[in-house]
């Protein structure tokens, strides 16, 4: 197996633990977390696919799209924190509700 | 250097605009009214300048920076593209005259109404940008903007009920956003490219194509909301305030939509795939299960977004159909959607506004109160269930068409179902509009043009119908109904 495939499966690994984590905790902290988690397994499959065969010139444009990735999810992590800060200050918990309002 | 008025780019116009729009009304917070419809008004002319170009000389492309399409990012209009950006146009045209009265209310403190503004032109930016992408990150990104924008405009509203629905939505369009992406990367790592007509021209059925055809599709039916799905949709679009449960429910949802609609005619190569046929049945539970559970709701809104989530089921009903008649019945049924539900959110707020409460059992003379309101919920009623001559109408009956000549009868069966059903629940509240209600309410007076943004975006969805032909025949402009492309 060569390492761009390990690092390939190790992305979509991480994918999956985060998908996991996201499902299963419902503190909200640690779903942010968990879509994060999932965030970085997306990236390293991008970066991981950018160098087909080893020692070859990597591919710029992956790169390009990572570093787009990573100020989108600095962005969406800073909005979900906040909005974590104003559930618990309104609710008392930093939780969701099981069910939706009626 | 002079340009002329057939290359002037229209396209970076139309998302420029509220971008700068957007940065100046947080500069200058005092004038964000004022900006706000100005903005509109010029977003609606450039909208019409690139209608113009498109109509006379076809499809637009342009490199932005000069950068071709290979490494460089290109804009993109078609007639699907600049349909799109029509109703869009129309919708945020209502929704800024409207605004300028719903947020002058008592309850709502200035230094909130002030951040609806700029955070509503974000979210028209990043819609104008998704409708003419032609490339497949870039959409990424747009969707993630659109997100973003969106879940900050529904917790505007404050309070635990919209808090903790922001707080859902959110999640559930990063995780969107998330599956998109890694279907994105295989794409790219696959052949090479991210723009759509290369794409095209070059995918060819492989296990890593199916993989990202399953990631994109989880990805976006997340964000468009098909049954099982739907989840998040109800309590967002309820809790968040009037004019942005109408951006979302008209916009919003459609966007997520349009991009799986391209991917799948443009790119994947996916014809009358059990895949469709597993997206028409999703699609057919949701129209019914949508329709039933909008009839049990107490409460307008809530009654008003599961009807949303009924008539995103219609979209998907063109799937296992996959003819050239399905797609453009589900288009023209999108359009017409967009604009009825506008109207819907728009009178509900009204009503909301003026009893305070917007509890079905308890309307009190409504149509007395609130002639033009009523009007534009029953117009856009109408519309909903598809009575002639609206354009809800000429959507479904061109479904019932491709469907009846496809052979596939349970959808007809579903198709006027679901019409009964959008009837059921729209005359249950004209219903208890007229009666008189039990307990008596401190009314509040609705602002004159509040009524009758809702009355004239309800009598557009009726008027589309009217002006069918037209477009029907944009449609045929570019990708990916022209040009003999798939269909």
């Amino acid at each position: 197996m060569n390492t761009v495939y390990l690092y390939t499966m190790v992305g979509v690994g991480l994918f999956t633990l985060g998908l996991y984590a996201l499902l299963i905790h419902s503190h909200l902290l640690r779903k942010i977390l968990a879509i994060n988690v999932m965030g970085s397994g997306v990236f390293l499959v991008l970066v991981a696919l950018a160098a087909p065969t080893q020692g070859a010139v990597p591919d710029p444009v992956p790169h390009a799209m990572v570093i787009t990735g990573i100020v989108v999810a600095v962005s969406a992590t800073a909005l979900a924190l906040a909005l974590v800060l104003r559930v618990r200050t309104e609710t008392g918990r930093a939780e969701l509700p099981e069910e939706p309002l009626e | 250097m002079f340009i002329t008025m057939q290359e002037f780019p229209w396209a970076v116009i139309i998302i420029v605009l509220p971008l700068s729009g957007a940065m100046l009304s947080f500069l200058f917070p005092r004038w964000v009214k004022l900006l706000g419809v100005l903005v509109a008004l010029s977003v609606v002319a450039a909208v019409v300048g690139l209608g113009w170009q498109v109509v006379e000389q076809g499809a637009q492309r342009y490199a932005i920076g000069g950068w071709g399409a290979p490494l460089g990012i290109d804009l993109y209009a078609d007639g699907l593209s600049l349909l799109m950006l029509i109703v869009t146009a129309l919708v945020c045209l209502g929704v800024s005259v409207y605004s300028t009265g719903y947020f002058n209310r008592a309850y709502f403190r200035r230094s909130k109404a002030n951040y609806f503004w700029p955070l509503w032109m974000f979210l028209w930016a990043a819609l104008n940008a998704l409708f003419l992408s032609s490339d497949i990150f870039n959409l990424y990104v747009t969707l993630e903007l659109l997100g973003l924008s969106a879940v900050a405009l529904v917790a505007l509203a404050g309070g635990a009920d919209a808090l903790t629905s922001a707080m859902r939505y959110l999640l559930v369009s990063l995780l969107g956003s998330l599956f998109y992406l890694l279907g994105v990367a295989l794409l790219y790592h696959s052949f090479g490219s991210l723009d759509i007509v290369i794409l095209s021209q070059q995918v060819e059925p492989s296990p890593a194509v199916w993989a990202s055809v399953g990631l994109i599709s989880i990805g976006l039916l997340l964000k468009t909301a098909l049954f099982p799905m739907h989840f998040w949709l109800p309590p967002a679009h309820t809790s968040a305030p009037a004019p942005v449960s109408a951006l979302l429910s008209a916009l919003v949802v459609k966007a997520s939509f349009y991009i799986l609609l391209r991917m799948w005619l443009e790119i994947f190569p996916v014809g009358g795939t059990a895949l469709g046929q597993l997206l028409g049945l999703l699609g057919s539970i949701a129209i019914l299960w949508g329709g039933i559970q909008a009839l049990r709701q107490t409460r307008l809104k809530m009654l008003i977004a599961y009807s949303t989530v009924a008539q995103l089921g219609y979209l998907f009903l063109a799937f296992p159909l996959g003819s050239y008649i399905a797609w453009k019945a589900v288009l023209f049924l999108l359009l017409s959607h967009a604009l009825a539900k506008t109207a819907m959110f728009m009178a509900a707020g009204n009503i909301l506004h003026f009893g305070g409460h917007d509890r079905i059992k308890d309307f009190d003379h409504v149509v007395q109160y609130q002639p033009l309101t009523s009007a534009a919920f029953a117009l856009a009623g109408a519309s909903i269930m598809g009575l002639p001559p609206s354009g809800g109408f000429i959507g479904k009956w061109l479904l019932l068409e491709a469907a009846i000549h496809s052979g596939q009868w349970w959808l007809v069966i579903i198709i006027i179902m679901g019409g009964l059903l959008a009837a059921a629940y729209v005359f249950k509240v004209i219903g208890y509009a007229f009666t008189q209600s039990r307990v008596s309410h401190q009314t509040r007076r609705v602002p004159v043009h509040m009524e009758w943004t809702a009355l004239v975006l309800a009598l557009a969805a009726i008027l589309l119908g009217l002006a069918a032909p037209w477009p029907l025949a944009l449609m045929d402009i570019g990708l990916p109904f022209g040009e003999g492309a798939a269909g």
